[in-house]
């Protein structure tokens, strides 16, 4: 430690990484990471090259992953636009898991590669170790060799029953692999050793279950019947795939098989979907820390320092609602700014700051922040840390379109009266409970046509997408019989959706 | 704990299975895309790959979502002038305006594009076709390989060992290996000689001096015995190759009309037709001959360049080049052997009295020998003697006799495509 207390002595002065410079960088930012108490899995970092790039993007990420078509759509997409130069690639993809692994590209200059390490391997890392909702969902221990297990799944799967049956099985899946997500109940561990043995014994069992429901032998006298017979299901489910893998009455027993393998996956990416502002800000937060830190200590060069300011502003940076680049607002433009916020109100509060924030106004910052990042997710974090001065400083405003109102109105800008509407509205705007439709599996039709009926609790008079068909047809291809979803505004049902579609005349629609 | 790792040289085309795998599923979008292609490159073109375009909506991976719609409140940043209460036009498109469509990123109608190589590209061009009852004579079913010589190696069986070579190698080697002993020994030999002459002075140490020379030209010479006069690593063998031999043969006959009535536009038409048979006849047959045969009032044999880029002028008699067809299967393709198609392309035009003659010669003659005879006239107007003769021979040869009318270069490919069409007997 001794040299970091010596004047400007640069670990490297040029652009151009090795491995030895980058072991060396690592070691530093590693240093500055431990200084500053951030807790992380270990690191397993790869090098890659922009081909390798691709396929990573192409498969969510995933270092392995099973075989589908959408994955090569994704990766076609993604090759002819930057091909075309029309996109350029990300400079990292970090992967939740135990070790940590993070992808550096070879391209990348000796600063981007120092920029990616303090970003993913120490910001992202520490967030995934620490924050709740990754703690409570997610088995970062296990991923990598369960969707190994998954993998090898499916190819088996796709030797046995063919790559058709198995792909139309997965489309189905994945049309509703966002409502294949526990959100308020701690989902069984993913553990592939237990996976695999389990997997035997599930089936059998599971199949008997099912059976179980579907018992239909009268038994015995009427009356009984007629007390005993209750909705099914006891409650509104949510989870339409786990619905889905315990109760269809005709999928094989590796159908439900694949039925799961989506459900866990999707449920691995859901705390990612949940803090998007936040683990970008904290990540943001902490390469702009580590590196100016790395400055202070005279561990790079000025040039250093510049190409990396210049990198960071780029991706931090917020275009407004009227520029031809606006694509809504920028996650790790809002993360940061709030992540650097609320270090200004620990260390430098003003008046204001004591008012709103009468909690933090003057604490220590870094535990403040670590705290933040352990117990939030993005709704709550806004809902909780946005400050007035950051809404100043991004000059938000909020528009209110209803499509009972000719004109779109504002409703609140970045003054007195506005902050707490803004600050309400931009939580409720990353609430994945208001972003998608709320959907729920509310009754079988057990002793009649097994017909599934879902209703739609519409959020603010919302209505659903013109996909809706094309859904229930999936999902009509996994229950096996008639599906009717009726879309409910204030308890009154607005629209009905049916599949296979019925007769006009049996379809209702009150506009 | 760190692991560094440099994973740059591990495969790189994690993605090649998604992607054929996409390309599969949509296979139809892309080789209607294929087709429209073909129909507006330039021939020159047909060796690249393509960019092929789908629509968004017939690849959209439906989730449910909200539709537009019902009350919602955007938070936008770069407020400028805008105050609580202010009230605006609603805007359809998003292009950046206060309006709620805004922040609906992704929602794009631009259609999905990607590039398919030069390889996929043929062989969805290609696809289901297959030429026409082709019927494997010789060798039906397995595909039968000649050998050819390609060079010699050191590893064989017994039957190829090339003697000459074999040979050739062991007296290298016995030179290489006997030189500097017999060199020796020459001067030991010559030492030898000179102590004998001298043995006047008997002296004891000469004797010891001979003995010694004596023992050590011995043990050279027994050296170069035992040098081996031939080893096993001189031993050289034949080295042959197999090159597939296709177990079918087929012959194409190209023949067009290049007389003056013939205009430019209709010579390109039938140049693309017979361009797309030749792409596909070399594709698709290793040994697949083409004769080319081009006429306007007498028939001339010709090679390929000379067939589509040279210009002729005059009248037109077809039959002289049926004749000619007729000659050169007679005295180079015995039907016994080969399979042969015919392929014609005409304006139409023909001396009244000739066509008469082609009706005789086709359904005499040549439809008897061939498996497939085809015939496009690239002509928008009224079909003249020529076509009725040739529909008389269609009715004499449903299967074998094929014709067509192509107006305009789009109407090339599906024609084509129904000239080949994989039959189903």
């Amino acid at each position: 430690m001794n040299k970091h207390q010596q004047k400007r002595q640069p670990i490297s002065v040029g652009s151009d990484w090795t491995f030895d410079l980058i072991n060396q960088y690592h070691e530093a930012i590693a240093n500055i990471a431990a200084d500053f108490g951030l807790d992380t899995y270990p690191n397993q970092i790869e090098i890659i090259n922009s081909e390798q790039m691709m396929d990573a993007y192409a498969s969510s990420g995933m270092p392995l992953l099973y075989h589908h078509w959408s994955y090569g759509k994704q990766f076609l997409g993604i090759e002819n636009n930057y091909n075309r130069g029309q996109m350029g690639l990300a400079y990292e993809i970090v992967i939740n898991a135990n070790p940590c692994i993070a992808y550096l590209m070879e391209e990348n200059s000796m600063t981007m590669q120092a920029l990616v390490i303090a970003h993913a391997c120490y910001g992202h890392n520490s967030f995934f170790k620490g924050n709740y909702l990754f703690k409570t969902w997610t088995e970062a221990d296990s991923i990598i060799d369960y969707l190994l297990f998954a993998k090898n799944y499916i190819a088996t799967c796709e030797q046995r029953h063919g790559v058709d049956a198995v792909e139309a099985t997965l489309d189905s899946c994945h049309a509703l692999m966002n409502y294949g997500v526990d959100r308020y109940k701690r989902p069984h561990p993913i553990s592939p050793e237990k996976e695999k043995k389990w997997q035997h014994r599930r089936e059998e069992i599971m199949q008997q279950q099912v059976n179980d429901i579907w018992r239909t032998i009268p038994t015995g006298k009427s009356s009984s019947t007629q007390k005993t017979e209750k909705n099914f299901p006891g409650e509104p489910q949510e989870n339409l795939l786990y619905f889905i893998e315990k109760n269809a009455p005709l999928l094989e027993s590796w159908q439900r098989e694949i039925v799961r393998i989506v459900r866990k996956i999707g449920q691995y990416f859901y705390p990612q979907r949940q803090t998007q502002v936040m683990n970008e800000g904290w990540a943001c937060f902490w390469h702009y820390t580590i590196l100016n830190e790395m400055y202070d200590r005279g561990l790079v060069t000025d040039g250093f320092i510049l190409e990396f300011l210049q990198a960071h502003t780029s991706v931090i940076a917020q275009p407004g609602f009227d520029s031809p680049y606006y694509n809504g607002i920028n996650p790790y433009s809002l993360g940061f700014a709030m992540m650097i916020d609320i270090r200004r109100i620990c260390e430098n509060p003003t008046e204001e700051d004591r008012e709103w924030f009468p909690d933090i106004a003057g604490s220590d910052w870094n535990k403040t922040l670590h705290f933040a990042m352990q117990n939030f997710k993005d709704e709550s974090f806004i809902q909780q840390f946005l400050s007035p001065k950051v809404i100043r400083d991004l000059k938000l405003f909020c528009a209110l379109d209803d499509d009972h109102h000719d004109h779109i109105e504002i409703m609140a800008i970045h003054d007195n009266t506005g902050y707490r509407i803004i600050r309400e509205q931009l939580a409720g705007q990353y609430n994945i409970g208001d972003r998608e439709p709320n959907i729920q599996v509310v009754n079988i039709d057990i002793r009649g046509d097994r017909s599934m009926h879902l209703q739609h609790y519409q959020h603010n008079r919302k209505p659903l997408n013109q996909d809706t068909l094309s859904v229930l047809q999936h999902l009509h291809q996994l229950w096996g019989f008639d599906i009717h979803l009726e879309s409910l505004q204030d308890d009154q049902a607005s629209s009905h959706y049916h599949y296979p579609e019925q007769n006009e005349t049996q379809n209702i629609f009150n506009n | 704990m760190t692991y560094l790792i440099d994973r740059r040289l591990n495969a790189k085309n994690k993605s090649s299975v998604n992607r054929q795998r996409f390309l599969r599923r949509y296979k139809n979008h892309i080789k209607r895309a294929v087709s429209d292609a073909i129909g507006q490159r330039s021939i020159t073109d047909m060796d690249k790959g393509e960019q092929i375009t789908i629509p968004n909506q017939d690849i959209q991976e439906p989730v449910f979502g909200h539709g537009p719609g019902g009350k919602r409140t955007i938070i936008h940043p770069g407020n400028k002038d805008f105050i609580k209460g202010d009230s605006l036009p609603r805007r359809q498109s998003g292009g950046g305006g206060a309006g709620g469509k805004a922040g609906n990123s992704g929602e794009g109608m631009d259609d999905f594009a990607f590039h398919i190589t030069q390889e996929e590209f043929l062989e969805f061009m290609f696809e289901d076709l297959e030429l026409p009852n082709l019927i494997k004579r010789q060798l039906a079913g397995t595909e039968s390989f000649k050998l050819k010589r390609a060079g010699f190696s050191t590893v064989g069986t017994p039957n190829q060992i090339n003697i000459v070579r074999s040979l050739k190698s062991a007296n290298a080697r016995r030179i290489a290996l006997g030189t500097p002993s017999k060199k020796k020994i020459k001067q030991l030999e010559q030492e030898l000689q000179l102590l004998l002459n001298n043995t006047a002075e008997n002296k004891p140490s000469n004797k010891t001096a001979i003995t010694v020379l004596r023992e050590e030209i011995e043990a050279l010479k027994k050296k170069l015995k035992r040098i081996p006069f031939i080893d096993t690593f001189d031993i050289k063998y034949n080295l042959s190759v197999k090159h597939p031999q296709p177990s079918a043969k087929a012959v194409m006959f190209c023949i067009m009309d290049v007389s003056g009535s013939m205009s430019q536009g209709t010579k390109d038409i039938a140049k693309r037709f017979f361009i797309l048979l030749y792409l596909f006849l070399q594709r698709n047959y290793d040994h697949t001959e083409v004769i080319f045969i081009r006429h306007h009032t007498a028939a001339k044999e010709v090679d390929e360049q000379e067939f589509f880029y040279s210009r002729e002028t005059g009248g037109t008699i077809v039959s002289s080049a049926l004749e000619m067809m007729k000659s050169i299967i007679s005295d180079r393709y015995p039907s016994s052997e080969w399979n042969i198609y015919g392929a014609q392309a005409s304006d139409g035009d023909n001396w009244n009295d000739d066509s008469d003659n082609c009706f005789k010669l086709l359904s005499k003659d040549i439809l008897p020998l061939v498996q497939h005879f085809s015939y496009v006239e690239i002509n928008p107007q009224q079909h003249q003697d020529l076509w009725h003769s040739y529909q008389r021979v269609q009715a004499l040869f449903p299967k074998a006799f094929a014709m067509q009318q192509i107006i305009d270069p789009a109407d090339i490919y599906p024609v084509f495509r129904e000239l080949f069409h994989r039959r189903s007997a």
